[in-house]
């Protein structure tokens, strides 16, 4: 794997202005290969606004976003896809009419090339493709463990089982950063333990990992490394440890009176 | 069970002339075959990626005028000193040109108006087909404007010294047209049921989802429009080598009204849906018709019938059958075998 310090992503003050309303004013951080890197903030922060810019949904007014030397500002979503670089949505968002294996499916997408010609004319190479796609789908279902609900229809799965979808979607086209937007918001804690369980696998295989997550054991226990912005501006950068007694996290959170408190 | 299912309907298909002696009917059912084959074409930009072109007669009269300006020939000035001249051609080459031109207008419209979705591609598209219409009306020198283009040979195949067949008369359209209608079906099963089908569908699903996954937006909505437009060319095509007559009517709203009812009320976004609101909607006038009663009660019959079944099932008559099939299913086996063959066939 790739060396522990190298910087797979960096972001190299990013603005992201919306009209006048700045929601990200001049954000530098990096992710280094192969780490959990966890984005907090209170609501508004820019948490969001950050992952859209370098998953390339928002323009950045300012600033620059390079993964593994690739500029990614300008390229479309789907380039940036095909550069390695995944991401999850805060709101649930999966194909809801298609079944559990179709989801998959699209999702492995950039595995395949069909060309549409071939396709038409049923040559049997399309056919090989197609065996070869459920075959890799049924191994992204066990990964995350909803093997069972495979023939399912997206929309009738448990909130928790379509989180999870969410993710073995994001999975199925193979990142090599994936960024999650708040997994587990709303999950009770069963489905956040098993969740904790998948992300340990996702790490092992070597995917570095941006999380934005408001659940602050989750934050504490999962990531290697958590940044915190408060209205649009980096506060603090360090390990969790250090992050959670940091006064100006701690205000940014709670008010000016714990910080002194703490302080 | 499928399989069984699908070998029944075409036998059942191949064998109607046999039994069918009636012309008048035979005529019916080509047409309706015809428009058949166009509404399925509408159903893959409308059923699977989510498009609504309601400008889709536009590639169906495309299609119609290029094999028959082809197949008769033509000599039209493009510039006051520069004639452009083209000898009759043979009709299937003239049937194959349709199809080319028709796909890479659908290409044309396609790039053009994906950059703005919903709405504005409905108002594209509409445009589109009025735009072609009064090309065809006003450019006399070519399309003969509204005195029609007459005499359109009909669809003749040669192996020199072999077998020499034209397509003349009812019996032989109907299969010709039979015969269109499955390669119809079988290019748009194949593709939904490939990575380029689901990138479509998940488009209509999801598209920022879509994009996160690396699908390319305008590749696949230009591609659904390729096929689509190609396929609905194809039976312009069909039909103005049958009909043998072809004038601007042909670009109306109502045909594409009337394709759009075909797919809404089969099912869009199954394959069966344009196949059963075709025949319903390409036949039902005429069953009315041989009612005896008044033309205006005609109308009013039809106009219900369509509300009813919009109201009954909003979905669509396929996608309502395939649910009360399921339930059968799965009250027929045992509880936790039922659910998962049911949820399974919901899924296909």
């Amino acid at each position: 794997m790739n060396g522990n310090s190298a910087a797979a992503l960096s972001v190299d003050r990013l603005s992201i202005r919306f009209g006048g309303v700045t929601a990200v004013e001049s954000m530098t951080f990096e992710v280094k290969e192969g780490e959990v890197l966890s984005l907090i903030g209170p609501n508004g922060a820019g948490k969001t606004s950050a992952f859209n810019a370098i998953t390339g949904y928002l323009p950045a007014a300012a600033g620059e976003v390079v993964y593994r030397g690739t500029r990614l500002n300008g390229l479309k979503p789907s380039r940036i896809a095909a550069l390695g670089v995944v991401r999850t949505f805060q709101k649930t968002s999966v194909f809801a009419g298609c079944s559990v294996l179709d989801n998959i499916r699209i999702g492995l997408h950039l595995q395949s090339r069909q060309h549409p010609l071939a396709i038409i004319l049923g040559w049997p190479s399309v056919a090989r493709e197609e065996r070869r796609l459920f075959e890799k789908a049924r191994e992204v279902l066990q990964f995350v463990g909803i093997e069972s609900r495979r023939d399912d229809v997206a929309s009738s799965l448990a909130y928790g089982e379509l989180r999870l979808l969410e993710v073995a979607v994001a999975l199925a086209a193979q990142p090599t950063l994936l960024l999650l937007d708040e997994p587990v918001a709303g999950m009770n804690s069963t489905e956040t333990t098993d969740f904790m369980k998948m992300l340990g696998r996702i790490r092992a295989l070597g995917v570095t990992v941006l999380l934005v997550e408001h659940d602050m054991k989750m934050v504490m226990r999962a990531s290697d490394r958590v940044v915190c912005l408060n209205q649009g501006r980096i506060i603090a950068d360090g390990p969790p440890a250090e992050i959670q007694r940091h006064p100006d996290v701690i205000r940014a959170y709670l008010g000016e009176r714990h910080a002194r408190a703490e302080g | 069970m499928r399989r069984a299912a699908t070998a029944a309907l075409l036998a059942f298909f191949i064998s109607i002339p046999l039994w069918v002696a009636n012309l008048y009917v035979l005529h019916v059912l080509i047409v309706t075959g015809i428009f058949t084959i166009a509404a399925m074409s509408l159903n893959l930009l409308l059923g699977y990626t989510g498009q609504l072109s309601l400008g889709h007669v536009a590639f169906f009269g495309i299609g119609a005028y290029v094999s028959s300006l082809a197949s008769l020939g033509f000599s039209v000035h493009l510039a006051p000193d520069w004639l452009v001249t083209l000898g009759p051609q043979p009709v299937w080459l003239a049937m194959l040109w349709a199809i080319a031109i028709s796909g890479f207008c659908g290409w044309a419209i396609g790039r053009i108006s994906f950059k703005v979705r919903g709405a504005y591609f409905v108002i594209v598209t509409i445009s589109f087909a009025e735009v072609v219409r009064l090309v065809a009306l006003n450019w006399d020198e070519l399309t003969n404007g509204p005195m029609a283009l007459n005499n359109i040979p009909p669809l003749t195949v040669s192996i020199p010294g072999l077998i020499e067949f034209s397509f003349i008369g009812k019996v032989a359209n109907y299969y010709l047209v039979l015969a269109a209608a499955i390669v119809a079906y079988v290019v748009i099963a194949r593709l939904v049921h490939s990575q380029a089908g689901r990138a479509m569908i998940a488009l209509k699903e999801n598209e920022p989802l879509a994009m996160s996954v690396g699908i390319e937006v305008t590749r696949y909505l230009v591609l659904s429009a390729v096929v689509s437009a190609a396929i609905a060319g194809m039976a312009g095509a069909l039909y103005a080598q049958y009909i043998q007559i072809v004038d601007p009517n042909i670009f109306l709203f109502i045909y594409t009204v009337t394709m759009v009812i075909m797919v809404v009320v089969g099912g869009k976004g199954t394959l069966a849906g344009p196949i059963v609101g075709g025949l319903i909607f390409g036949l039902l006038p005429e069953g009315l018709r041989s009612l005896q009663i008044q033309p205006e009660l005609q109308w009013v019959a039809y106009g219900v019938m369509m509300i009813l079944i919009v109201s009954i099932v909003p979905r669509g008559i396929v996608p309502a059958l395939a649910h009360v099939w399921n339930d059968r299913v799965r009250a027929k086996a045992g509880p936790a075998e039922a659910s998962e063959a049911g949820a399974r066939q919901a899924a296909q």
